[in-house]
């Protein structure tokens, strides 16, 4: 089966530190990928480089086989349309309504008429669990939880190939979180999308992925299936998710 | 040894870089004016938001500039019995001169800061990689609206600021002058030639796209959080003031010739 989403030998050094030094990961299409790591590993990095937001030092990134990295920019505008991402940080549009944040890119790159986008938009908030009363607000009025499940909305709306989640359950309550997980299971299996998710709750990472990867100094250490992560026989791995303080890695105090 | 003209040399060079980044990056903005998709919604509010939202800022600008305009020439023009050609220098200095860049450096306080700051925040959280990955590109959406909103809405700008700098001139020669009313507009509207009009029209369109064009790249290109969206600030306030006030003298020397 020929991967969705391949990226290969991709690095990335920021501010003169190697972030990424040769990213291997691909994910083929109805499949979850669950990318873990420490904090400021460079997995915000990774996710970045595969949209094409940070043009990689080297390295390949293949959608359906065919390098963005070295694509013209109009051609890229439209593999574009195949991703759909969740920010780390949420980043809603705080001039819009949180509908027109939800519906952004119906209503100004597909032209979908105000009306019917703003139905799709309350759907979309219905199935993140959001209240439709909230539409009309301003996303500041938003608590950072809502926040986060406006921009899981706004990312799925269109139904993208390719769904991008930067910890999609931060932040939220332990029912919402399980909702929002359901609702990332039910984008891949249902709908056929490849999914990259980064998460540090490592529940969610078990419910929510086909297949497991660890990055860890900018490369990817460790990757197996789901069901192969308690016995991976890779110390670091082991560490992380059992959550211990010693190990093979230290944490920075 | 340390070479006491090397800071000046790496300095200049600095200066030229960035001259040149900005000349891309404005070549870029304009280029997104022209192509497809137009947001004319975005551009109708930035048209509000730019050219209304102005009017009294400029209108009460030019009114003070216009009665002190007056003031002074009557003094300086009384040293040698020629306080009649007050009504004459205003116009000519107004539209010409003052107006434009009185109108480009308020609007460089109001217009270019405003702009700096809201896309530099956009940057330092993300929102403008989030709309590049919902399919659309943050030149056409944000800035092609911005640099057109203010190179259509100075010009519009300055022939108010025209008429209300020459009506300040005129309510100070009136009444505390003693000069005729009628007279007074008589000659301003005697002496006045289109190609006075013309020039203080081209700064103006000018002026409205630097505004622009640079409290947008300030914007796009800050990082650094909300140290950096205050530098993007600073720098585009100061860089569009500089650039305003070199290229009114450029313009000017090439109507001139
Ligand atoms: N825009 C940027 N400019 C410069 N350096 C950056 C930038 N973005 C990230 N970095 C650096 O890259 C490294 C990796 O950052 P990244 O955001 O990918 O971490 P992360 O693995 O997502 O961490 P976390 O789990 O805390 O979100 C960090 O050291 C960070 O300082
Ligand atoms: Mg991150």
């Amino acid at each position: 089966m020929t991967a969705k989403l391949q990226l290969s030998g991709v690095k990335k050094k920021l501010r003169g530190r190697q972030v990424l030094d040769g990213v291997d990961l691909d994910v083929a299409a109805g499949r979850s990928l669950v990318i873990i790591g420490g904090s400021g590993q460079g997995k915000s990095v990774t996710l970045k480089c595969a949209l094409g937001l940070m043009k990689p030092d080297a390295g390949q990134v293949l959608v359906d086989g065919a390098d963005v990295t070295r694509m013209p920019q109009e051609i890229r505008a439209r593999v574009m349309r195949k991703f759909g991402m969740l920010f780390q940080g949420g980043a809603l549009f705080d001039s819009l309504s949180v509908w027109e944040n939800i519906a952004f890119r119906l209503l100004y790159a597909d032209n979908v008429k105000r009306a019917d986008a703003r139905e799709r938009a309350i759907e979309a908030m219905r199935r993140v669990r959001l209240a439709p009363d909230f539409a009309d607000v301003r996303p500041v009025e938003l608590s950072g939880g809502m926040q986060k499940r406006a921009g899981l909305a706004r990312a799925i709306i269109a139904r993208p190939e390719i769904l991008f989640f930067d910890e999609p359950t931060t932040g939220l309550d332990p029912i919402t979180a399980d909702a929002i997980n359901d609702l990332i299971v039910e984008m891949v299996k249902e709908l056929g999308c490849a999914a990259i998710s980064i998460t540090h709750d490592m529940a969610s990472a078990r419910k929510i992925s086909d297949e497991i990867a660890m990055l860890h100094n900018g490369k990817i250490v460790w990757r197996g299936s789901t069901a192969a992560l308690d016995a991976s026989g890779n110390a670091m791995v082991a560490q992380f998710v059992a959550g211990r303080a010693d190990g093979p890695i230290q944490a920075v105090v | 040894m340390i070479n006491p003209f090397a800071p000046i040399g790496r300095g200049v060079l600095g200066v030229l870089a960035e001259i040149g980044r900005f000349t891309a990056f404005a070549a870029r903005a304009a280029a997104s004016c022209f192509a497809p998709p137009v947001f004319a919604g975005q551009l109708l509010r930035q048209c509000m938001a730019i050219g209304y939202y102005s009017l009294p800022v400029i209108g009460l600008t030019a009114v003070f500039i216009g009665a002190a305009l007056a003031l002074n020439i009557y003094v300086g023009g009384a040293r040698f019995n020629a306080e009649s050609f007050v009504p004459n220098i205003v116009v000519l200095g107004i539209t010409r001169e003052l107006g434009p860049v009185l109108a480009g450096l308020m609007l460089a306080g109001r217009v270019s800061a405003g702009i700096a700051a809201e896309i530099g925040t956009m940057r330092v959280t993300e929102q403008l990689d989030a709309m590049t990955t919902l399919s659309t590109d943050p030149f056409k959406f944000l800035i092609a609206p911005r640099v057109m909103a203010a190179t259509i809405t100075l010009p519009l700008l300055v022939v108010v600021a025209d008429i209300i700098g020459v009506m300040g001139g005129y309510l100070v020669a009136v009444n505390s002058l003693d000069f005729n009313g009628a007279t007074y507009l008589r000659n301003t509207f005697d002496f006045l030639e289109n190609q006075d009009v013309i020039l203080g029209l081209v700064k103006a369109a000018v002026f409205g796209f630097i505004i622009a064009a640079m409290g947008a790249y300030q914007g796009y290109n800050s990082s650094g959080g909300a140290l950096g969206v205050g530098r993007a600030t600073t720098n585009a306030v100061v860089g569009s003031i500089v650039l305003i006030l070199a290229l009114n003298y450029l313009i000017t020397a090439f109507f001139v010739e």
